[in-house]
């Protein structure tokens, strides 16, 4: 996996870097998707919907899903204002789920939540689906961002769940 | 005349932060801690210490002086009548839970009102919700100008007989609006109504002498002080106090208990149950008299003049809107920028060795007033400089290049 060897040496954190980082942070694809991002606003027909709240920062963001007949991921949606890392990863997730299975979002999830915390193990993703996701993975630098690019997928799982409780960015 | 922030207390402010000059613009949510205090609790801590009010050996005898020595430097910083209005907390938020427990609980009911402002922390906001949860009270906020200023009338516009308690903080932690607070506690108490002053911010930055402000209550935090966490204190009148049911049970606490009854100390001492903060209280003694150390007033004229500068400079900035620009304020500067986030500002000017907090500061009643879901926040403490003025500023900038 070189792309993550990659990551994982640009994640070391020296002061000489810390540009670097923040740049990589701020990619002009996370910058892009913060400022267009993709599936925003409500959805007609929704099966599923849950909010969630960054209580850090008071955040919050609404994911809409649209489960046809046999789980799959046939439409999603996501609304709400926050700051350029909630967002990119709310657009990009969104990007990434519709036409999906719930499993396989379940396993993009997985993937996704160890990537930004910076863990070890992430397998068994397709290496298309590692190189959008990797764009993220920036944020493992930032241990008090990573709330922020994890409320969506917290949000979009509670959507799953119908749980109907507010999702935290835990 | 000028006053020169004495950097070498603080060595936390010659460490780089991510390889860069630390601008530490954070005091309002921390104070960094001077030698002075760090000191003074070890040396307590390594000579004297031993567990308070229980004992009869040398070192109890040691630790209970000096603890009861903090609470008359506390008495004294806020000039209280009396040493025993002081009661020592963990913090302002439990100063004001004990005010809302052991006293306003038992003197409330269903209909009855609070008021309080727009401007309130969380911490003075949440133990009076549960007097709308739990005894169903009513909550009565007090509007704010749009400069973020409080008009004594306003307040006095809220009150009605039903009104058991106004809460009003003495300095705004986001606005930096210092309120005229003896006029509006003159207004309160014309109409029989006792208040509690949340001094978290207001103790640091402004002089405050409770028995000319006539205050029912003044809570504050010791970590804001430039003294230790885990402490604070509680000033209640005497009057109060003696009233008062206590807040937790243990020890320290207790006359005397039996089977079947339980009798209470006098207060302070009804309201500090189990070991206190020892080697804390000390160390807020030694912040207060360090503080003794300096010219307040000269170092508040510091702060503001700082807080000026970046007020000019931020000015230049189309993009940034100021929230909180009342007369009578102290050095915090919240601001908005339009097109990012808070958050992505603050992670950039960490980057810079620029320490601000961003998010709803614990006040999204306030956030909401001004339509906002988050501020950036740059506080100023006695030690920053027109350098620090000058990193926020440039770092602001890079966000700016960095972000659009
Ligand atoms: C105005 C105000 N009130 C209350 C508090 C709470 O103080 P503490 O966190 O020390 O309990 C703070 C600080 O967080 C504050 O700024």
């Amino acid at each position: 996996m070189p792309l993550l060897r990659v990551w994982k040496r640009r994640g070391v954190f020296f002061s000489d870097m810390i540009d670097e980082s923040l740049r990589e942070l701020y990619q002009e694809v996370i910058l892009d998707h913060s400022k267009h991002p993709r599936h925003f606003g409500p959805l007609d027909h929704a099966t599923h919907n849950a909010d969630g709240l960054n209580p850090l920062c008071g955040d919050r963001i609404t994911v809409h899903l649209n489960l046809d007949a046999e789980g799959r991921i046939a439409d999603i949606a996501f609304e709400g204002k926050g700051c350029a890392i909630s967002q990119a990863s709310a657009s990009l997730m969104t990007d990434m789920l519709k036409g999906r299975s719930t499993a396989e979002a379940e396993k993009l999830m997985n993937g996704f939540l160890h990537l930004v915390k910076g863990e070890e193990g992430v397998t068994g993703l397709a290496d298309d689906d590692l190189e959008i996701l990797l764009v993220m993975a920036g944020v493992s630098a930032f241990p008090m961002r990573v709330k922020c690019a994890t409320l969506a997928w917290h949000t979009m799982k509670s959507a799953l769940e119908g749980s109907g409780a507010p999702a935290k960015s835990e | 005349m000028s006053f020169v922030p004495p950097l070498s207390d603080f060595s936390i402010l010659s460490k780089p932060v991510n390889g860069r000059r630390l601008a530490y613009l954070d005091s309002a949510a921390s104070a960094q801690k001077p030698k002075f205090v760090l000191d003074a609790m070890t040396e307590f801590a390594t000579s004297e210490f031993a567990n308070v009010h229980r004992g009869v050996h040398r070192l109890a005898a040691a630790a209970t002086q000096r603890y009861e020595e903090a609470r008359v430097a506390v008495q004294q910083f806020l000039n209280a009548k009396h040493s025993d209005e002081i009661i020592f907390t963990k913090g302002g938020t439990e100063a004001l839970n004990l005010v809302s427990y052991a006293f306003l609980s038992p003197r409330i009911s269903a209909g009855d009102e609070i008021v309080l402002t727009k401007m309130e922390h969380h911490s003075n906001i949440v133990p009076w919700h549960f007097m709308r949860e739990r005894k169903r009270a009513v909550l009565k906020w007090v509007e704010l100008r749009e400069d973020g200023s409080i008009n004594p009338s306003a307040v006095a516009a809220q009150i009605t007989p039903k009104t058991k308690l106004l809460a009003i903080t003495h300095m705004s932690n986001v606005l930096g609006t210092v309120n005229p607070l003896k006029e509006i506690i003159q207004i309160a108490h014309a109409k029989g109504v006792p208040v509690v002053v949340d001094g978290c911010q207001g103790a640091v930055h402004e002089k405050v002498d409770v028995q000319d402000l006539d205050a029912d209550f003044y809570a504050f935090t010791g970590h804001k002080l430039y003294g230790p966490t885990g402490i604070g204190a509680l000033y209640g009148k005497r009057a109060h106090l003696k009233t008062m049911r206590p807040f937790n049970g243990g020890g320290e606490m207790i006359a005397e208990v039996t089977e079947d009854k339980v009798t209470y100390a006098e207060p302070p001492h009804r309201f500090e149950a189990g070991t206190p903060p020892i080697i804390e209280a000390v160390g807020l003694a030694a912040a207060i008299k360090y503080l003794k150390g300096f010219d307040r007033a000269a170092i508040k004229a510091h702060e503001l003049e700082l807080y000026q500068y970046a007020r000019k400079e931020i000015g230049r900035f189309k993009w940034v809107r100021v929230i909180g620009e009342a007369e009578d304020k102290g050095a915090i500067l919240s601001f908005e920028t339009t097109g990012m986030h808070a958050h992505d500002v603050a992670t950039i000017l960490d980057g810079e060795g620029v320490a601000v907090r961003a998010g709803h500061h614990c006040a999204q009643v306030l956030m909401e007033r001004f339509g906002v879901a988050s501020t950036t926040r740059a506080s100023f403490g006695l030690y920053n400089t027109r350098e620090d003025v000058d990193a926020l500023i440039a770092g602001l900038e890079k966000a700016r290049s960095i972000l659009l």
